[in-house]
């Protein structure tokens, strides 16, 4: 009996979590008059959505935009995380403390102090309107460097001094140790980089104008609050699941990945 | 001398990669820490609009800051939102990980299923809930009139607005805490209900004097990482009500932009951020010192 009841509640919870999108991916192949039902079924399935929205917004061009500045963060990120956190795991010099603990403080340092001045030097370097813009913020987080560090920690230094004594040099030691040792946390750190860029919506609606350069979550807003969806549900909802779609795609191969990452981190999305 | 000698050791003896393998985050720090922090300094003293030069203004920004309607609305629109987003979060996470920690079967597909909204877009998520919180025709509603209870003005009307945008964001980020609740859950010790059974405390009163106590950290964690949640808000109000009805759902973060990008008023957008940050990390070590207290008692 009490089984049945905890079984109850948390399929209940499942549908109330999931509904909405199965509801979501429906209600744009319905035709507009039946999306307002609470079914997920249509005599008449149509892909007339997705052509409204590939042809009021320019969303290819905007998806490869999100994939161009994702990758490039996300690359960036790793590389200069793991470099940074493998010199203050592993390699001793003057400075390296104090170093480390700046970087722990610039985690508490709320966003909301540094987004005005962020944007004017954008605009004093001529960087809004450019991937650079969207790119140049986001090329290190304190978090990966912090990640790193720790997994770092763990990596046997005889194995470093063994290499060093065979004359491999400290980028040889990165390159043909540490990576292929780290490959658990490299992706936690990639997926999480990647989640976070490609939803990342404030930043690119401050410095980017040229609709050209809009990454997709933006022209979807825009879309949205722009009236091009012309008050139709249905072009509404079929940009939201193009939108979602990418990640909860990668969501589904790295489910483990994802939930484990953001519980060691506690980052919000 | 002798300590001169000695740091200069030191340093001979540090490793040149060391400081090789830094350098391009010492770079992107001076650029993207540093000087905007030292900017942001500057630019509270400041009247600009980015295309005129600069006019000194002394603390204006801070006097009128302190007069400004909309600056206490949008600190009492984000009180409003903290107030019912973090209990409605820390019950149902807290619901949710007791059921899944439980002997149960399928325990990671559950568990997937919860977490999903959080990796989903944020802009997806709002214009699901949009038709979600229509007044005619939205699902809710209709869900509502079939049971006979009346249509709920969820986002067209002022006092309902802020709290509707609560329980969305409660459903988007709920999957995190459910996991921080289960990580926190797994690290009680097991001979702590042991030797409680054996006393013959009841589940209720193990539940109060073991699992709550020892989940502290994590109701912390929870906590603080909602209230910055909600001093961050932006994109749901931005694309659900545009800050309406009558600024009702104007955040702290919305009013920045809005101050920046449709004003132009750039030194007061960047005073409004630094107030924010100043009450951000207020609020926290408050929340902190309180949870803290409430364990010793």
């Amino acid at each position: 009996m009490k089984r049945l009841v905890v079984y109850t509640v948390l399929v209940l919870g499942a549908v109330v979590f999931a509904y909405p999108f199965l509801w979501m991916i429906a209600g744009s192949l319905k035709p507009e008059l039946e999306i307002t039902t609470l079914g997920l079924l249509s005599e008449e399935f149509s892909a007339r959505s997705y052509e409204h929205v590939l042809t009021k917004i320019p969303i290819a061009r905007a998806f490869l935009n999100s994939v161009i500045v994702s990758a490039a963060t996300t690359s960036s990120v790793v590389l200069f995380g793991s470099l940074v956190g493998y010199a203050l795991a592993k390699l001793r010099f003057v400075g390296s403390k104090a170093l480390y603990l700046l970087i722990l403080f610039t985690m508490m340092i709320p966003f909301q102090i540094v987004l005005i001045p962020q944007y004017i030097l954008m605009v004093k370097l001529g960087w809004t309107d450019t991937y650079m813009g969207l790119v140049a913020p986001a090329m290190m987080t304190a978090f990966s460097i912090v990640l790193f560090r720790q997994f770092f920690m763990g990596v046997p230094q005889a194995l470093i001094d063994a290499a060093r004594i065979d004359g491999c040099s400290e980028f040889g030691i990165v390159y043909r140790i540490i990576w292929p040792l780290s490959k658990p946390v490299i992706v936690t750190v990639g997926l999480l980089t990647f989640m976070t860029n490609w939803n990342e919506v404030l930043w690119p609606l401050m410095v980017v104008r040229e609709r050209t350069l809009m990454t997709m979550p933006q022209i979807v807003t825009l879309f949205t609050i722009g009236g091009a969806a012309e008050s139709q549900l249905g072009p509404l909802l079929a940009a939201a699941t193009l939108l979602s779609l990418p990640v909860v795609v990668a969501y589904v191969f790295f489910q483990r990945y994802f939930i484990e990452s953001m519980a060691s981190t506690g980052i919000k999305g | 001398m002798r300590y001169m000698t000695a740091v200069r050791g030191a340093f001979k003896r540090s490793n040149r990669y060391g400081y090789l393998f830094v350098l391009p985050y010492v770079i992107f720090f001076l650029a993207f820490v540093a000087f905007p922090l030292v900017f942001s300094l500057i630019l509270v003293f400041h009247r600009w609009n980015i295309v005129t030069p600069m006019e000194w203004v002394g603390l204006k920004n801070f006097v009128r800051l302190i007069h400004d309607p909309l600056f206490l609305q949008s600190v009492w629109n984000t009180l409003t939102f903290l107030f019912i987003h973090i209990p409605l979060q820390l019950v149902i996470a807290l619901g949710l990980a007791l059921l899944l920690n439980s002997r149960i079967r399928f325990r990671s597909f559950f568990r997937a299923i919860y977490f999903l909204p959080v990796v989903v877009s944020g802009v997806a998520v709002t214009i699901l809930w949009q038709q979600l919180y229509a007044f005619d025709y939205g699902v809710l509603n209709t869900v509502l009139n079939s049971i006979g209870i009346s249509s709920i003005p969820w986002i067209v009307d002022a006092r309902w607005a802020m709290p509707s945008i609560a329980v969305m964001a409660t459903w988007k980020n709920v999957g995190i805490y459910i996991v921080l609740f289960l990580v926190g859950l797994q690290t009680i010790p097991s001979d702590l209900y042991e030797a409680a059974s054996i006393d013959g405390a009841t589940r209720t009163r193990q539940f109060f004097h073991i699992t709550l106590p020892m989940l502290n950290p994590t109701m912390i964690v929870i906590v603080v990482l909602s209230t910055i949640g909600g001093f961050s808000l932006f994109i749901e109000p931005y694309v659900l009500t545009g800050g309406g009805p009558m600024q009702s759902t104007l955040s702290a973060v919305l009013y920045i932009y809005n101050q920046a990008f449709y004003f132009g008023h750039m030194g007061y957008a960047a005073t409004l951020g630094f107030v924010f940050a100043l009450i951000i990390l207020v609020v926290v070590v408050l929340q902190r010192r309180v949870i803290e207290a409430e364990q010793t008692s």
